[in-house]
């Protein structure tokens, strides 16, 4: 079986990230850039699936421009089998990523695509659903805890009244949170035999044509200041302040 | 003029907060209101939603594969009701995360992810990179509405309203390749303290880890992820992952209680995405006070017991 | 525990700095067979350099000439120096010092320098390695250097390996060169062991902070170059504040102060938020925004100073040696040629008996880089007597180019905190940003994963409770610019608690501990500061 993992390249997640003056959106200049880190816990799965014998080959997928090659060496070094970029210079937005990725999956035929829940950079929580959606297949997300078994997996979800374990039939998507797992340090010499994995760049409009229905992003600004709030004298008025505000 | 569906989320019969704020939403964009309940019996969840003030119709849609309303099964749904509709909504919890970017999808539409506010009927505003930077979407011309909710950002829509319940049978094929198993809550460490809606925060006036037993208690209660200041973790209080702050986690659950945390920026920085943050404090001076929305005086140990009272 | 794995290089070097990142470009340029390695603690090349940082720009003609048709992405013409000597409210213009003249230098932010560095490197083939902390030394059986370990990594808090646990590799090499900066962990281990600093004064220091501030329109003057003198310090205290106006409205500002200063109740980082409420500094400040923030060590001791920088198999350059020009104040000219010198020394000796470290010392002695210290010697060691004789000495100094028949001593930072001593300090309240030195440390975007060993080893931790108290009343607390030293009373009593996690790596405590019990050793790689164009 083959295991899928897409990746974006996003700011590090160490870095503060502002705002820039003309609101053009935020600076990115030489700032460090990485693996998503959700995407970085799905790929740590995926080798996981790999070194427990319930996958053959992890392939990593990246879209971008060639600076996205830097993840996915990353991605190489941490063991994936080969990586392939999606060439495109312009962001993708979820729904062109999703069919670009169905695109790719339906060549590949992975039995598992795995992606992060979420991008930190446009927080947008959708690519892995759209994905599932478009190919027609099961969709977990928020995964906690993934068991493969033959040809289903169970899958334990982070839900909001806590955790939702459903089955699901392979082929399927999947998408990950923090708590599956911690993703392992790159060792020194796997740097170096990354260099010579296997790395193919394919165009974007080979995979998809533009469909045109992006949003349009406007003005970036900084977040408000939270405001001084309201003092309360004791837990009574407490508890009326929070009921009010439909908190309790 | 604007017509919207939004997706109700619900549970054991009662309709979730999270799609009256929703509702609120709705309401400022403007429009006749909508919400959709699917369910196996939704009948009462369908009067409580026909309550909200702005709603105009609620859509009762039952069947007996929705007793656990699946992603695979709702999108389809909600892809075939959306044709008359320009906005399609849910609240920005896992569920709605979860269901509508697959409608989204299905329909051939971006979505517009976590409205924070609304600028006209097809822009809006909404946070990226974890709250540190806010921007403008709009939606173009002629292309559906999909979007997601902040609940934070929205208080719920008032009670008091009757709207019409209009009974749906299902429509779309059911897959049957994802099946659900079981809903595990109430689980022994409670609620990812990275995903709650609610956390409850301990800092070094505790004092001991024997004295954290507290804050557990109190979260218990409240159904609450548990998280600590550096300080609470530095005193091994407790350990390292409980840690809420620039070097630990950075949360943004809808209610947050700081108790014994002064506020140090290395502790802010983890909670100013927070819907409302409360901080109890025996220092009046406290900085955690400069940007707590509700702020109390005085000593934990009695105003925990009390609190844990007040909510039986 | 298992042989280490290890990795051969012809050259290793450890720190991906100017110094570091010249010798690897430069063996490269000689020699495209040579198989080098350069390893960084950073998670990623320049994020943690920091400097002022106005440079020369002799050593890049000579290593890129053509760097200025892709210049690194801070990068303002110096158009005109200010030299002021402050009192609280005032300021009166002072002649700027020879060595301090600009014209014909450029601003840079010396983090991105390095950042823009390194790619050319590695596209000479040189191997880079970000986010990997060289942590000890590897040792051949004759005594000699045979290269680097690497840290482990997943190591708790106690000591025990975690899930994720990698052990380090060893990197061997037939030379390998410590290009770490100012007090660099291994440099310091290797200068003990070697007995280097036998013949020489001992080092000295000082504790550079900056800031990056995005102001208003309108007011920042590119190019334009100010140093201060005077307030806050007192006289005896030696050092001084740079400002230097970027592009798009970005200003560096900074505060050097020296390391010998006597009053253990002084904090460097105090000195620097005071500075910024001098009213010229407000006026220019207010209404503007702090991106980034932090701290570094840089040395002082010049010539007197200059250990011998070469040992069996291993080789000190740059700021790990020493080299900063203290009255031009400047080093990276002085790093990036030291790195140019020692890959020329290495590619001779690779042509004619194979790669040695042996005869670099005399060849920096011989060259350029040490011939610039020894003029301006007893520049810096003049302030020993205080600002004003100070200043009088340095024009003295540069009238006769260094050729005074005396040369004056040096002595150890560590020994210079004075007890009972009060200074009255005419301070002002403060009101711009950062508040205090955890919000300071929160523009320096430090990370470190809070499970692991502390990497601030304090060797004798009785002391700190028992003389330390008595004597100084823990400095630490002070001297450190990012609160990492913390004394707390609980129920368990008084202790000191170490904030590990806030270090921004300037290794100030290492050097200026009076009882010289902390210990600087490397946390887990990729950890620290996450500097951006500082």
């Amino acid at each position: 079986m083959k295991v899928l993992v897409f990746i974006k390249r996003v700011v590090d997640y160490n870095v503060r990230v502002k705002v820039r003056p003309d609101g053009s959106g935020v600076d990115t200049d030489g700032v460090k850039m990485s693996i998503n880190p959700f995407d970085e816990i799905a790929l740590e799965e995926a080798l996981r699936m790999r070194e427990a014998g319930q996958a053959d080959e992890v392939i990593v997928v990246s879209a971008g421009t060639s600076d996205c090659q830097q993840q996915l060496r990353t991605g190489l070094a941490m063991g994936a089998d080969r990586a392939i970029q999606i060439d495109t210079d312009k962001p993708l937005q979820p729904l062109t990523a999703a069919r670009a990725f169905q695109a790719l999956v339906e060549q590949q035929q992975p039995g598992v695509v795995l992606l992060g829940k979420q991008a930190i950079d446009d927080d947008n929580n959708q690519t892995g659903q759209m994905l599932a959606a478009l190919w027609g297949r099961p969709q977990a997300t928020n995964a906690a805890k993934i068991e493969l078994s033959g040809d289903t997996a169970r899958v334990t979800r982070e839900v909001d009244a806590g955790l939702e374990v459903l089955d699901i039939d392979l082929p399927a998507v999947i998408t990950t949170d923090l708590r599956l797992n911690t993703p392992r340090f790159v060792k020194l010499p796997d740097i170096m035999k990354a260099k010579k994995k296997p790395l193919d760049v394919v165009a974007l409009d080979g995979l998809v044509s533009d469909a045109g229905n992006d949003l349009k992003i406007g003005n970036w600004s900084p977040p408000p200041q939270r405001g001084k709030g309201i003092m309360v004298d004791d837990v009574a008025g407490l508890v009326t302040e929070l009921k009010s505000r439909g908190l309790l | 003029m604007s017509k919207l569906l939004i997706l109700a989320e619900h549970a054991n019969g009662k309709l979730n907060p999270a799609t009256a704020k929703c509702v609120s939403c709705a309401v400022k964009i403007g429009g006749d209101v909508h919400i959709a309940v699917f369910s196996d019996s939704g009948q009462a969840v369908a009067e409580q939603a026909a309550r909200l003030a702005g709603v105009s119709k609620v859509l009762n849609i039952e069947h007996a594969d929705f007793t656990d309303p699946l992603a695979a099964m709702i999108a389809p749904e909600l892809a075939a009701l959306a044709s008359g509709y320009s906005h399609l909504l849910a609240p920005s919890s896992m569920y709605g995360k979860d269901v509508l970017p697959r409608a989204a999808a299905l329909l051939g539409v971006n979505q517009v992810s976590d409205i924070m506010s609304v600028n006209d009927a097809r822009s809006f505003t909404r946070p990226v990179y974890a709250g540190n930077a806010i921007i403008e979407v709009s939606v173009p011309e002629d292309m559906l509405v999909a979007a997601t909710v902040r609940t934070a950002s929205w208080a719920a829509a008032e009670e008091g309203n009757s709207a019409e319940i209009e009974q749906l049978a299902a429509q779309s094929e059911r897959p049957s390749h994802t099946r659900f198993v079981e809903l595990q809550s109430e689980g022994g460490d409670g609620p990812d303290l990275q995903t709650a809606s609610v956390v409850v925060s301990g800092g070094r006036a505790l004092g001991s880890a024997e004295n954290f037993e507290l804050i557990y208690q109190l979260a218990k209660k409240l159904k609450a992820g548990v998280g600590a200041s550096r300080a609470a973790v530095d005193a091994g209080y407790v350990p390292n992952d409980m840690q809420v702050g620039q070097t630990g986690k950075i949360i943004s659950p809808e209610l947050y209680f700081a108790f014994g945390i002064s506020g140090a920026i290395q502790h802010i920085t983890g909670i100013k995405d927070a819907g409302t943050i409360v901080a109890v404090n025996k220092d009046a001076d406290a900085p955690i006070f400069e940007l707590a929305d509700i702020g109390l005086v005085g000593d934990l140990f009695q105003i925990i017991p009390e609190l844990e009272q007040a909510l039986d | 525990m298992s042989e280490r794995e290890v990795m051969e290089y012809d050259v290793t070097i450890v720190g991906a700095g100017p110094a570091g990142l010249s010798c690897a470009l430069r063996l490269k340029q000689l020699n495209s067979e040579l198989n080098v390695c350069v390893i960084e603690k950073a998670a990623e090349v320049g994020a943690h350099i920091l400097s002022g940082a106005v440079i020369e720009t002799g050593p890049l003609d000579d290593l890129l000439p053509d760097w200025r048709d892709n210049p690194p992405p801070i990068c303002v013409a110096a158009q005109r120096d200010e030299f002021l000597l402050l009192s609280k409210t005032g300021a009166r213009r002072l002649p700027t010092p020879p060595q301090q003249n600009n014209h014909g230098n450029v601003i840079v932010s010396l983090g991105a320098l390095c950042g823009w560095l390194a790619p050319q490197a590695e596209s000479l083939g040189v191997d880079i390695f970000p986010g990997y902390a060289a942590s000890a030394i590897a040792w051949k059986q004759d005594g000699s250097v045979s290269g680097v370990v690497i840290g482990d990594m997943g190591v708790d808090k106690s000591g025990q390996p975690k899930d994720t646990y990698v052990e380090g590799i060893e990197i061997h090499a037939p030379v390998t060169v410590l290009a770490e900066g100012c007090r660099g962990h291994l440099s310091k281990q290797l200068i003990k062991h070697f007995s280097l600093d036998k013949d020489c004064d001992p080092q000295t220091y000082g504790i550079g902070m900056k800031e990056l501030w995005r102001l208003p329109e309108g007011r920042v003057q590119p190019g334009l170059i100010q140093h201060t003198i005077g307030w806050p310090l007192d006289p005896r205290t030696y050092g001084g504040s740079f400002v230097y106006h970027l592009d798009d409205n970005r200003l560096a500002l900074g505060f050097v102060v020296a390391l010998d200063y006597a009053d253990p109740a002084f904090s460097p980082f105090e000195a620097l938020q005071q500075f910024k409420h001098h009213p010229r500094m407000r006026a220019l400040l207010e209404g503007g925004e702090i991106i980034s923030s932090g701290a570094r060590a840089l040395v002082e001791g010049g010539y007197q100073s200059l250990p011998n920088t070469q040992m069996p198999g291993a080789l000190l350059i740059g700021d790990a040696a020493g080299l900063l020009n203290v009255p031009k104040i400047k080093g990276t000219h002085q790093a990036m040629r030291s790195g140019m010198l020692a890959a020329e020394h290495l590619h001779q000796q690779h042509q004619s008996d194979g790669l040695r470290s042996d005869g670099f010392d005399q060849a920096l002695r011989g060259s350029a880089i040490v011939s610039e210290l020894k003029r301006v010697r007893n520049i810096r060691p003049g302030f020993h007597k205080g600002l004003w004789f100070g200043l009088a000495n340095a024009v003295w100094e540069t009238a006769t180019a260094g050729f005074s028949p005396w040369t004056m001593r040096q002595h150890a930072d560590h020994t210079a905190l004075q007890q009972n001593l009060s200074v009255q300090r005419d301070w002002v309240e403060r009101e711009l940003p950062p508040k205090d030195r955890l919000a300071s440390v929160y523009f320096a975007a430090t990370e470190h994963d809070e499970d692991q060993p502390v990497h601030l080893q304090i060797l004798e931790p009785d002391v700190c409770l028992t003389r330390c108290a008595e004597e100084y009343d823990h400095p630490c607390t002070r001297f450190c610019p990012a609160s990492v030293y913390e004394m707390v009373e609980d129920e368990q009593g008084k202790r000191l608690q170490i904030n590990a996690a806030n270090c921004v790596h300037c290794k100030t405590c290492d050097i200026k501990d009076p009882y010289q019990i902390i210990n600087w050793v490397t946390p887990e790689g990729g950890a620290g500061p996450n500097y951006q164009n500082l």
